[in-house]
């Protein structure tokens, strides 16, 4: 049988790295190929390249036996390529089949365009109103819009770039059917992940990178998650060593009843907010990004200030009319999910970033800086957790996401904070960094302090947390023992089931 | 697609030093070739423009004398600049500053106290603050815009001064000119010699500069506004107050501004009259961005826009140009300066394409 899609030695460099470096791999009409590696591998470069966004520097690309010289996407459409990007390109002011409309070439009528949109939605089971304002529409039905806009130009090749990442447990089942559906009508599906299961549950094939190369082609039915997590590390993940925890009997942070408006028309209320959190253990948050998380971190940080004193307590102080100064003072650490912009100044040098929440460390005299105490703080949290740079002198955004996630991390643990919030801790950091950051998390809770991580990743909540909360719609459930719930009893309460009778149609 | 602007891993410190040389090198090339189109001889329009005013005392004199406000004003405005706040009315703060300098010269009773001068300093610098301050009461209490206030606070003070010398303060055995009185001696900066006009307010200056640079390098409270330029969510997330940044941002470059109205009322004016700056307050931005943002690079920023104002009389005079081949010419440089500013922190790369 022809491939449907052959690459022959691609190569692309961006200034500094090598992204993609000699990779083949080839798609069958029918087939659902996995492009699996861990963030930085060099997937999504890849696929910029195989619908043309972004072109490589050398190498073939080969369609249905045809030799695809320079392309665009325009290209790659007429040639049957159709990708779904992580980030949707969505706009929410006008309705699904406007936005569908936008994308479609030729004349046709609105209403025509909406049954065949009916059509499609209810051919794979993508239940989706085509009249609906796309703002209204949760972030699982916005990706079946983008996946519908897809299908109704009958791809031979469809490109779905981490499409699990926003989704619920039971929304990806649902995801996955409509998935093997279209395989078997000979479509085929390039499918990037780093999740080992999901990958192992639905493609036929895998190809894995690291480091911008191959490095194995597997099947990922016949093989094991270690065999294929050995491919994409390159060595067996350190075991990470989890000792009981102590907690200490009163909570070091406990959020009473905690409201808070949102800031714009797309944020989230939260409401009536009751977390506790002792020393000696971790507690994690979980749910579907966009349902308050963001609104929480800023509110328990001191970015936005709570209505009353009396919503946040800090080892018994209200602090919720502090900002985030203030409560740094009490005690509190926090390492918010954006690194760049928020957690670190991009442009400035790591021993200036030192200086943004270290600055109590006598890094000021008489208002004056002092520029050595922040070069040797900065020197302490390199050597200390392992960053990969240049040196204190290295600006911020030359250093990978892992590297800056761990020196955020360290230069908010070497504070001693008594409290430490984190915000999706592992976001785009690699699978060996993650386990560092783990435990290092791990060992600050068991050293005595409360950690708070908030995470859309449910396997790293069950691998480090003791007890774990559940986000939806802005409202916080009961917390749960982890040993005593299961990935399905969160997964339910994610898709906001806590507040209705029985389970709903998961989204 | 086959070239691509792209961001600098880091900036480039052979570029950094680089830019200043390849923006005179295009600007030479480019403003030859527009002399020759026009007749003219390229050797001697550019002798005349940019050496020749330096080639007389009285003319480096006038040089450092029209340098030393710009260089006044630009490093009061880079601190707020720096924190995201636009001062675009430093023109209003230094009339404002040169009204309060020149009513206490005038009448303060004892006319020929030593402490007439220094009195006169804290004036114009208090003036030129407090006219900034009502755009950082606003600011900061009711979210205005502070670039529409700054600005529209200029034109309020432009007209202040011109009721003050049409009318009350207007010196009556003065010919009814709109101008004051001469102020008293005391109250003028002794000159370094009495042939020109450069006078010792340009220590002034000197000082500013180096405490602008301590200030914005090595103090906490510049740090803090920096970062809240930046990335104003870095400065939330660490607790800074954006207040503060707007508060000193707009104080200390009102302050700046109303010190260089005093210096040039107490310099070479003399007198309050309807026409006290030939807009050194809009010209300082420009001198503030040539330095990008540093006080160092400000002295040069202001050294060379002092160089082109002159330069720009020079051929008007010598070689009756008009005044617009001037104003190009400026305009030529500055472009080319700005442009190849941003290749210290952008460059552009080749995009091979080689799909066979």
């Amino acid at each position: 049988m022809t491939p449907r899609l052959e690459l022959r030695g691609i190569y692309k460099s961006y200034p500094g790295v090598i992204a993609n470096e000699n990779i083949s791999l080839s798609v069958l009409p029918g087939e659902i190929h996995a492009v699996l590696g861990e963030n930085g591998a060099g997937k999504s470069t890849l696929m910029k390249i195989i619908y043309g966004a972004s072109p490589a520097d050398q190498g073939e690309i080969i369609c249905d036996g045809k030799v695809v010289g320079e392309h665009g996407p325009a290209v790659s459409r007429q040639l049957g390529i159709e990708m779904v990007y992580q980030h949707f390109a969505l706009f929410e002011s006008i309705t699904v089949v406007e936005n569908i409309a936008l994308s479609m070439p030729g004349k046709f009528e609105l209403d025509d365009l909406g049954k065949k949109v009916l059509g499609v939605s209810e051919k794979y089971g993508l239940p989706i109103d085509p009249t609906r304002l796309v703002i209204s529409l949760s972030v699982g039905e916005r990706q079946r819009v983008e996946i519908v806009r897809c299908l109704l130009r009958n791809p031979k090749l469809l490109i779905l770039d981490e499409p699990t990442s926003v989704l619920t447990p039971q929304a990806v089942q649902i995801l996955f059917k409509t998935l093997r559906k279209l395989a078997k009508d000979g479509c085929s599906i390039l499918y990037i992940s780093h999740k080992l299961d999901e990958v192992r549950d639905l493609c036929h094939s895998a190809t894995v990178l690291r480091g911008g190369r191959v490095t194995g082609k597997a099947d990922p039915r016949q093989s094991t998650s270690i065999e294929l997590a050995r491919m994409m590390v390159g060595n067996d993940l350190p075991k990470m060593t989890v000792t009981p925890s102590e907690k200490t009997a009163v909570p070091m942070i406990k959020l009473d009843s905690l409201n808070l408006d949102p800031e714009d028309i797309v944020g989230t209320a939260l409401k009536n907010i009751n977390l506790e959190a002792f020393g000696g253990e971790i507690v994690g948050i979980a749910g579907v990004s966009g349902n308050g998380q963001k609104e929480l971190g800023a509110a328990v940080s001191g970015e936005r200030v709570a209505n009353n004193a009396a919503e946040i307590i800090i080892d018994g102080e209200a602090v919720g009319k502090l900002n985030a100064g203030a409560r740094r003072k009490l005690g509190l650490g926090f390492v918010p999910e954006e690194r760049l912009g928020r957690g670190a100044i991009p442009p400035y040098e790591l021993s200036e970033n030192a200086i943004l929440t270290a600055h109590p460390q006598g890094m000021v005299k008489r208002g004056m800086l002092k520029r050595y105490k922040a070069r040797e703080f900065a020197k302490k949290v390199i050597t200390r957790f392992s960053v990969k740079a240049n040196g204190p002198d290295a600006l911020a955004h030359s250093l990978s996401g892992g590297n800056l996630q761990k020196f955020i991390m360290g230069r908010e643990i070497e504070l001693s904070p008594k409290v430490l919030l984190v915000s999706q801790p592992t976001w785009g950091v690699d699978v060996g960094a993650a386990n560092y950051i783990w435990q290092t998390l791990i060992d600050l809770s068991r050293s005595g302090k409360a950690v708070i991580i908030i995470s859309e990743e449910l396997d790293e909540l069950f691998e480090i947390c003791d007890r774990i909360y559940v986000m939806a719609e802005g409202e916080l459930s009961q917390s749960l023992n982890r040993a005593e719930t299961s990935v399905e009893e969160v997964g339910l309460l994610m898709t906001g089931v806590h507040k209705t009778e029985g389970p709903r149609d998961a989204v | 697609m086959p070239y691509k602007i792209e961001l600098r891993a880091e900036p480039s410190r052979r570029m950094a030093i680089a830019a200043p040389l390849v923006a005179t090198g295009a600007t030479l090339i480019v403003s030859t070739v527009f002399f020759l189109i026009l007749g003219l001889d390229p050797f001697l329009t550019l002798y005349t423009f940019f050496i020749h005013p330096l080639t007389s005392m009285n003319g480096v004199s006038e040089w450092l004398l029209k340098a030393s406000p710009l260089i006044l004003i630009a490093c009061g405005l880079a601190i707020g600049f720096r924190a995201n706040v636009w001062n675009i009315g430093a023109e209003g703060q230094l009339i404002i500053g040169a009204i309060a300098a020149s009513g206490i010269g005038l009448f303060f009773p004892w006319q020929d106290s030593v402490l007439l001068l220094p009195m006169m300093v804290i004036g114009g610098m208090l003036g030129g603050a407090l006219w900034a301050a009502i755009a950082a009461f606003l600011k900061d209490r009711m979210n205005t815009n502070e670039i529409l206030v700054t600005l529209m606070l200029t034109y309020v003070a432009s007209l202040l001064l011109s009721y003050l010398v049409h009318g009350p303060w207007r010196d009556p055995n003065g010919f009814n000119f709109p101008q004051t009185a001469l102020l008293p001696y005391a109250a003028t900066f002794e000159l370094f010699d009495y042939s020109y006009r450069l006078n010792t307010s340009i220590f002034f200056t000197a000082v500013v500069v180096v405490l602008a640079w301590v200030f914005m390098e090595r103090s906490f409270l510049g740090y803090k506004m920096s970062v809240g330029g930046i990335s104003p969510a870095a400065s939330k997330y660490a607790g800074f107050s954006a207040s503060a940044s707007i508060w000193v941002g707009l104080l200390i470059s009102g302050a700046t501004a109303g010190l260089a109205g005093m210096t040039e009322l107490a310099g070479p004016l003399g007198q309050l009259s309807s026409q006290i700056s030939p807009g050194y307050g809009f010209a300082a931005i420009i001198v503030a961005f040539i330095g990008r943002l540093n006080a160092f690079g400000i002295v040069l920023g202001g050294l060379l826009l002092s160089l082109l104002y002159l330069g720009g009389e020079t051929v008007q005079l010598k070689l009756g140009l008009p005044s617009s081949i001037a104003l190009i010419f400026q305009g030529m440089l500055l472009f080319f300066l700005l442009a190849s500013n941003f290749f210290i922190n952008f460059h552009i790369r080749k995009i091979e394409v080689k799909v066979h």
